[in-house]
């Protein structure tokens, strides 16, 4: 089956995979960080007593959850230069990837705002805390350590989904092994190293979930 | 000039449900044959049997830590080398089949940890054999924490089931790729295939949420 596999030309195209690696860490790291920005920003306009914001965050996360990220991707793609907004490649993916990954951060959020019992709210609030001071002081602290699990989750979906952005001609992983399959015909060298690579990323984002979830149980009181 | 794109695309639209049907088609086989792989793959795992264990763990865990987009270029470019011979459509049920089943298998043999083992060993002692315990004793309550994340994996697998539009499957995503080619509205062409798969997967979504209300209000009855 894999007699004829040529490591050779791997190890020639091992820069290029580097580089892919690099490109889609640093893809995946600036995506994560604006899902994240989105996310905080929609959680906080679905749980607003302003019932328009509600409804606008709803709509928002409901569409994103409810349609495939390659036609999100098209639609800013082919889309927003008809709007007169001129994005790279680049810019329009990790628009895409953020506004993406944000709906579903933003339902993560939300869980884990809403795993806080209402009593704590409402003694902040008799404590005379603002709305910005319960969420910094209250909320967050207690909210962040159940949400990073799935967070770091969405994280590892986020790092694979970036391998969309080869159809927009992004240069990444799996535009590294594209370019290997149409320059060489080789296809099986080409995208089992892309493969490894993407193997690689997950199992050390998962490897340090890992910890994370056990540094939670263990914690020192 | 937006009057005319529009109209061309309501001209368009027929072969926008031709290709939203595609991807229903498609859908619905690799979720059937999915269905299966997940729940042969999870019974087996859970049975924990040595060398069987770890040869599906390997499965597993390369579908689930290598993108879709990977698994479908391995599919159609890689296995005509080793003389599998494939089109596009067999190459994407194919593909989306083993793809969802991976995770289809994690949620069985998740729901299966479950049962308590004093049950099986109850059902055996009374004489029933592996099958009749399946059916009678083990299903019948793995099912019910299965069922919502199985319902939303479906919807997963709608959605993912676009990506194999890059390798020439005219699906509802493809349509659009295409159309926009001569109607350069992106914002129109790529809106309709949005809400075409939003009207499939959002009641799918509410169908998975309504499970597991109604798994949460058992259990709260039985605690």
């Amino acid at each position: 089956m894999l007699e004829s596999f040529n490591f050779l030309v791997i190890l020639e195209y091992l820069p290029l995979f580097g580089q892919g690696m690099i490109a889609t860490a640093w893809i995946s790291a600036v995506s994560t960080f604006g899902a994240l920005l989105v996310g905080i920003v929609s959680c906080m306009m679905r749980l607003s007593p302003v019932s328009l914001l509600r409804i606008l965050a709803g709509a928002y996360i409901e569409f994103i959850r409810s349609t495939p990220l390659l036609a999100q991707l098209y639609f800013f793609y082919f889309g927003l230069p008809t709007l007169g907004i001129r994005l790279n490649e680049y810019q329009t993916g990790i628009l895409a990837l953020s506004l993406n990954s944000g709906a579903y951060i933003a339902e993560i959020i939300r869980a884990g705002v809403q795993s806080i019992p209402w009593g704590l709210i409402e003694a902040a609030m008799a404590s005379g805390l603002g709305y910005f001071q319960r969420i910094r002081y209250i909320v967050l602290p207690q909210a962040i350590g159940v949400t990073i699990p799935p967070l770091l989750g969405q994280t590892i979906v986020l790092v694979k989904d970036s391998a969309l952005l080869s159809l927009i001609s992004v240069m990444e992983l799996t535009r590294a092994g594209q370019l290997m399959n149409s320059e060489r015909f080789m296809p099986a060298e080409g995208f089992f190293t892309t493969a490894l690579c993407y193997l690689i990323l997950y199992h050390l984002l998962k490897a340090f979930s890992t910890w994370w979830q056990k540094r939670l149980i263990f914690r020192p009181a | 000039m937006f009057g005319y794109y529009l109209s061309s695309l309501i001209r368009a639209f027929p072969f926008f449900l031709k290709g939203l049907w595609m991807t229903i088609e498609v859908s619905a086989l690799s979720l059937m044959i999915g269905t299966v792989i997940g729940f042969v793959v999870g019974i087996a795992r859970n049975a924990r049997i040595p060398v069987l264990h770890s040869v599906l763990g390997i499965y597993i865990d390369f579908m689930r830590g290598t993108p879709f987009l990977v698994q479908v270029f391995i599919v159609f470019f890689i296995f005509p080398e080793w003389g599998l011979q494939l089109d596009a459509f067999s190459a994407s049920i194919l593909s989306l089949s083993i793809y969802a089943g991976a995770y289809i298998s994690e949620i069985v043999s998740g729901g299966l940890d479950i049962i308590p083992g004093g049950q099986i060993e109850a059902a055996s002692a009374s004489g029933l054999n592996w099958f009749q315990r399946m059916v009678h004793v083990v299903m019948p309550q793995a099912m019910r924490p299965i069922l919502p994340p199985l319902v939303g994996q479906y919807v997963l697998l709608i959605k993912d089931s676009s990506v194999v539009s890059v390798i020439g499957l005219t699906d509802v995503t493809r349509v659009g790729w295409l159309t926009v080619q001569r109607i350069p509205e992106g914002l129109m062409v790529f809106g309709l295939v949005g809400v075409l798969y939003f009207v499939i997967c959002y009641p799918l979504i509410h169908l998975s949420n309504a499970f597991e209300k109604r798994l949460r209000l058992q259990e709260f009855k039985l605690g």
